[in-house]
């Protein structure tokens, strides 16, 4: 009796509002893939032998899965988490021996003759389930060294094993845990830290090799150090307060590299930059006299940033030296530093040209040339927001990324009101999730991130990307029915 | 447990996901909304034009005879990726080729540099314009031969051995052509010479395309929105043009081994009978692909056989050009029918001579055109530029005489409907104050016989003729009579006078009767018909040019001709005989059998030009 009541309780608790949306972005997710997979010799959208027909049996299946999870109670996961995680990371130890390769990576492993599944997709919700059981511990806590240690090996783990089946794009998602870590309590300069080295590589690479005019003076090196300067003196103002401290290093170091400027544009032109580090090693010398001083170790913390910042260009800088041609290649196309359309930069290039031919409206369903004629590769798995692009336009496009974002919304509402943590944490996993697959892959059909072969949830084509997102996204659905539920 | 101390980093996370989609919202805004290049560049990718040649127009001479037309001839065509299992022994000895050749040239299809279009899923042009012979044999085998196939395409071929000149050839557009035209586009045929080139846009007809779909691998998946928008090819249209094809051939005939030309007019029409150009060559030599090679030949031949002199050539006029004077003097009444002037043997003024032959002296304009007199003409103009009553200046006197010239279709081009045409020269007096200085009538004297300054195309010989014929108007001289399906540009038919009065083109008229029936051009006289002749012996640095200009009949003229033979001596020797016989053909349709030993006789009578080139 109370177990039926309790079902009952728990299908009015169903957050319908996510799960309309998913099925919104699974239908749209069809369309597009039938654009994008059309063929000619075989026009029927809905037969087998079309990638449109099976991706109707993933998304059908998809929905049983939903369905099915929605009856497995929380405090199973709750029970057999950490079990799950190390079976979940013995199955991507064992992938990397035995399965085939795949254009170079062994990351699928053939069930039967015909259907291949990805481990590496459905293992993200295992280390979801881990972190929130380990961090609904009592007494866990994140400042704590030990306990975000743990939560970190959690996370590097399935990435160890995933770079060493050559899914590099793949391994890269893990490090969405990062933003839910921050929303836990980790420590927000450790994430401005790493945008900071993102936006130093980004300017440093692309400018590195042009001038300000009539000076040996590197536009790249110049603006690193600069940033590195502003954003040491910014730490030192949000996180220590110290005034004094703030206008001594503003003046001299901003005064300083003035007066070198002057200098070396009135009096002999000469590489400002020299003086610069060397305001930069005054100042991080500053900072550690501050930290003796005061024996607080934020001041510390903040003398490591600024050396970090200082000698990050020099240290990216020889190891992209280094790198082998494809990857610097790469790299170079996507900062805008050379074009080859041909080459490296031709796949974004057609995305481009596929996007940017869709005009206000689009080309209508099944009118786009460019992904019907296949000119963009992959274009039904990782570049499949191309035939969105093309084929329904700028209405269209913006129109998935505002379900995106409803969708991205709901689910941090819905991992609000969870009332544990084990829930918040795994509720939050599957947004940053999420959120960094849109990120990342559109921003690269959009020639704006890097080309990383991740797929778009629910519009790229295939039955292990849509089955391990379902999984992900039902557990946690299943887990906010509980909610109104006491804790036995 | 709630986690209540960090619930405001939910707003930081949730900025995230906002700010990176509004990013990628205006990132979506430039590509989409504002740059139209992208749309171009996806055009570019996927549509690909099949272009459909029409059928290029046939040409007909003015019975209907056919002289140029169509046929088909293919080209081997090659997809790289379908090639396997080629026995390549017997495909080189089906299409005649060695290993060696077999392999070159699949090697020069693979190199991009050469062949920038190469891709291996689509034709490429092995071989073009193989013969019929070879087709039918290739045909046969072709399926042993996977990934080759044959495109058809049509070259052109002559029924005639004549008229190469007129006709010209087609062939491959020329890059400078392209970019002058969008209609072409490389490897599009375009006609080069002759009527082929000046019928250029009613010959070739209109392109027809279909709008393929083409997949990044260069394959054809399909027409674009089931062939809305293709066009189908829009034939040329046949031309007829207005050239008798037996007299042509005679024409050409009675020139061998002679170098200059024959044009013969239709008065009335302004049609163009034949126009032969010494000397000629055979039109079959421009056929398919031996093109290139026998230019090249024709071109180093110091003779310049594909030299149209017939328009392009410019000589000077002789004796021809004293009825042109005659007429001028008359309306500017310089002189009168009964105005006498002497002649001892030449023109004789301060020490300015100008010889001339026996006959009776004093004489009047009629005799004096009949006896093709130097003396006359040379008083003439002498007079006409000293007469300062009527002329203020010797400069307007001799603006006044071009003026007459230019009106009669000198000194600039007549507009004949084929490329090359030269204007010929007719002096102003800017040309002598220039070079001459100072300079007075007995400097310029010369111009009065058709010598000096003044040359004519011999297409301006013969359009003299026909305005004499026509007394005293000309129908712009063209080569076409009919377009099937269209008509003939104005400016062809426009009826341009001459500032010469009707009745004083009579009295020139009568003196070149008078040539024919006792003067200078007895040669010419037919008993059927009335002929009126004016022979022309012009000087040059070697042996004299031989000329005739005439009409027939005098009364109602069918054909006015111009012959002029270079090197050929008096004009009675070549220029009489020829224009004799060219009239007679065309008035009687056929030669006497008389005329016809005269013809062979004078087909094989050749000037050797030494090694000269001209």
């Amino acid at each position: 009796m109370e177990q039926e009541q309790g079902s009952k309780g728990i299908f009015l608790s169903i957050d319908w509002m996510t799960i309309l949306l998913y099925v919104i972005l699974i239908v749209w997710g069809w369309f597009s893939v039938c654009g994008a997979c059309y063929d000619f010799n075989n026009p029927d959208l809905f037969s087998w032998e079309t990638n449109s027909g099976k991706q109707i049996v993933w998304a059908g299946t998809s929905l049983v899965l939903a369905a099915a999870l929605m009856l497995i109670e929380k405090r199973i996961y709750d029970t057999t988490a950490y079990i799950t995680y190390i079976f979940m990371m013995v199955l991507l130890a064992v992938t990397i021996i035995i399965a085939p390769d795949t254009k170079g990576s062994h990351s699928w492993l053939p069930i039967g003759s015909s259907v291949k599944i990805q481990p590496a997709e459905f293992a993200k919700f295992s280390v979801a389930l881990a972190l929130g059981k380990l961090m609904d511990r009592y007494g866990y806590n994140i400042k704590n060294l030990k306990d975000i240690g743990t939560a970190i090996g959690i996370i590097l783990l399935p990435m160890l094993l995933i770079i060493a089946q050559k899914e590099t794009g793949s391994a890269l998602v893990y490090f969405a845990f990062f933003l839910m870590l921050y929303r836990e309590g980790m420590t927000g300069s450790l994430l401005f830290t790493g945008f900071a080295c993102v936006t130093y590589f980004v300017v440093g690479m692309k400018f590195s090799e042009s001038y300000i005019d009539n000076m040996p003076v590197s536009i790249g090196e110049f603006s690193v150090l600069l940033m590195a300067m502003l954003f040491t003196i910014g730490m030192v103002w949000v996180y220590c307060r110290n005034r004094q401290a703030v206008k001594i290093m503003a003046y001299t170091c901003f005064g300083g590299t003035a007066l070198a400027m002057l200098f070396s544009i009135f009096v002999i032109p000469f590489n400002v930059c020299y003086v610069m580090v060397g305001f930069c090693l005054l100042m991080i010398g500053y900072i550690i006299g501050l930290a003796i001083y005061t024996r607080l170790i934020r001041y510390g913390l903040i003398a490591l940033f600024a050396i970090i910042s200082t000698s990050f260009f020099y240290i990216t800088d020889s190891l992209f030296e280094r790198l082998d041609d494809h990857q610097r290649i790469r790299i170079e196309v996507l900062l805008g530093m050379k074009d080859d359309p041909r080459g490296a930069g031709y796949n974004v290039n057609q995305a481009k040209i596929a996007i940017g031919s869709g005009g206000l409206f689009g080309k209508g369903f099944l009118n786009g040339t460019q992904t019907k004629l296949r000119y963009v590769p992959e274009q039904h798995t990782d570049f499949i927001f191309c035939t969105v692009g093309e084929e329904e336009g700028f209405v269209g496009s913006a129109g998935v990324l505002i379900v995106y974002l409803l969708f991205i919304w709901r689910l941090i509402v819905v991992a609000e009101r969870q009332p544990d943590t084990m829930g918040r944490v795994y509720g939050y996993s599957v947004m940053c999730i999420f959120l960094f697959h849109l990120f990342i892959n559109v921003g690269m059909v959009l020639g704006l991130t890097p080309v990383i072969g991740i797929p778009l949830p629910f519009f790229s084509y295939g039955g292990s990307s849509l089955w391990g997102f379902t999984l992900l996204l039902f557990i946690f659905l299943r887990m906010d029915a509980e909610r109104n539920l006491k804790r036995q | 447990m709630k986690n209540h101390l960090y619930e405001y980093r939910k707003f930081v996370l949730g900025g995230i996901a906002l700010a990176i989609v509004v990013c990628y919202i205006v990132r979506l805004a430039f590509l989409q909304l504002s740059d139209e290049e992208y749309k171009s560049r996806a055009d570019n990718n996927a549509f690909f034009n099949n272009v459909i040649f029409p059928a290029r127009g046939t040409i007909y001479d003015r019975n209907d005879s056919l002289l140029v037309f169509n046929q088909p001839a293919y080209d081997i065509m090659v997809i790289m990726r379908e090639v396997n299992n080629l026995d390549t022994l017997d495909f080189c000895q089906t299409v005649g080729i060695t290993r060696q050749q077999f392999d070159e040239r699949m090697a020069t299809i693979k190199d991009r540099n050469k062949n920038p279009g190469y891709s291996t899923y689509t034709q490429q042009l092995f071989m073009p314009q193989i013969s019929a012979q070879e087709y039918g044999i290739f045909q046969e085998k072709m399926f042993r031969f996977h990934g080759f196939y044959l495109r058809e395409r049509t070259i052109r071929r002559y029924a005639t051995d004549h008229c190469a000149h007129i006709l010209g050839d087609v062939a491959e557009v020329s890059s400078a052509e392209v970019e002058k035209d969008s209609y072409y586009t490389p490897g599009d045929y375009i006609g080069k010479q002759g009527v082929e080139r000046s019928y250029e846009a009613e010959l070739r007809g209109v392109k027809g395309v279909e709008i393929l779909l083409r997949d990044s691998r260069g394959r054809i998946q399909g027409h674009y929105r089931n062939g809305e928008f293709d066009r189908k090819p829009v034939p040329g249209k046949n031309i007829t043009l207005s050239i008798d094809a037996k007299l042509q051939a005679l024409g050409e005939r009675l020139m061998e081994g002679k170098m200059g030309a024959i044009v013969a007019i239709e008065p009335k029409t302004g049609e163009i009978l034949c126009m032969v150009s010494a000397p000629s060559y055979d039109p079959h030599r421009m056929e398919g692909k031996q093109r290139g090679v026998q230019m090249m030949e024709m071109q180093r031949d110091p003779m310049k056989p594909m030299l149209n002199r017939a328009i392009s050539g410019t000589y000077p006029p002789g004796s021809t050009f004293k009825t042109s004077q005659g007429l001028t003097f008359l309306q500017e009444g310089i002189i009168t029918s009964s105005t006498a002037y002497p002649c001892s043997r030449g023109f004789r003024f301060g020490g300015m001579k100008v010889g001339c032959h026996g006959h009776g002296a004093p004489l009047p304009l009629i005799p004096a055109i009949a006896t093709s007199c130097n003396g006359y003409f040379c008083w003439g103009l002498f007079h006409m530029l000293n007469n300062r009553q009527k002329y203020k200046t010797i400069q307007e006197a001799i603006t006044t005489w071009k003026d007459y010239m230019v009106s009669m279709g000198f000194g600039y081009k007549l507009g004949i409907d084929l490329p090359g045409e030269a204007r010929g020269m007719i002096p102003n007096a800017d040309y002598y104050d220039r070079r001459l200085g100072k300079w007075n009538a007995l400097g310029v004297i010369s111009i009065a016989i058709g010598q000096g300054e003044v040359t004519l195309t011999p297409l301006q010989i013969a359009n003299l003729g026909a305005t004499i014929a026509n007394r005293g108007y000309y129908i712009t001289p063209h080569i076409v009579k009919k377009i099937e399906g269209g008509q003939l540009a104005d400016s062809l038919l426009v009826k341009h006078k001459t500032k010469v009065d009707k009745q004083y083109y009579q009295m020139v008229a009568e003196g070149m009767r008078k040539a024919v029936l006792g003067g200078t051009c007895r040669g010419a006289n037919n008993p059927k018909y009335a002929v009126c002749g004016k022979t022309g012996t012009a000087q040059n640095r070697g042996k004299d040019h031989s000329a005739f200009m005439g009409f027939a009949p005098m009364e109602d003229p069918k054909i006015a001709v111009a012959v002029y033979v270079e090197n050929g001596g008096f004009g009675a020797t070549y220029g009489v005989p020829i224009g004799a016989l060219i009239m007679e053909q065309y008035i009687n349709g056929e030669l006497s059998p008389a005329s016809q030993a005269k013809a062979e006789m004078f087909r094989q009578r050749h000037i050797d030009y030494g090694t000269r080139a001209r």
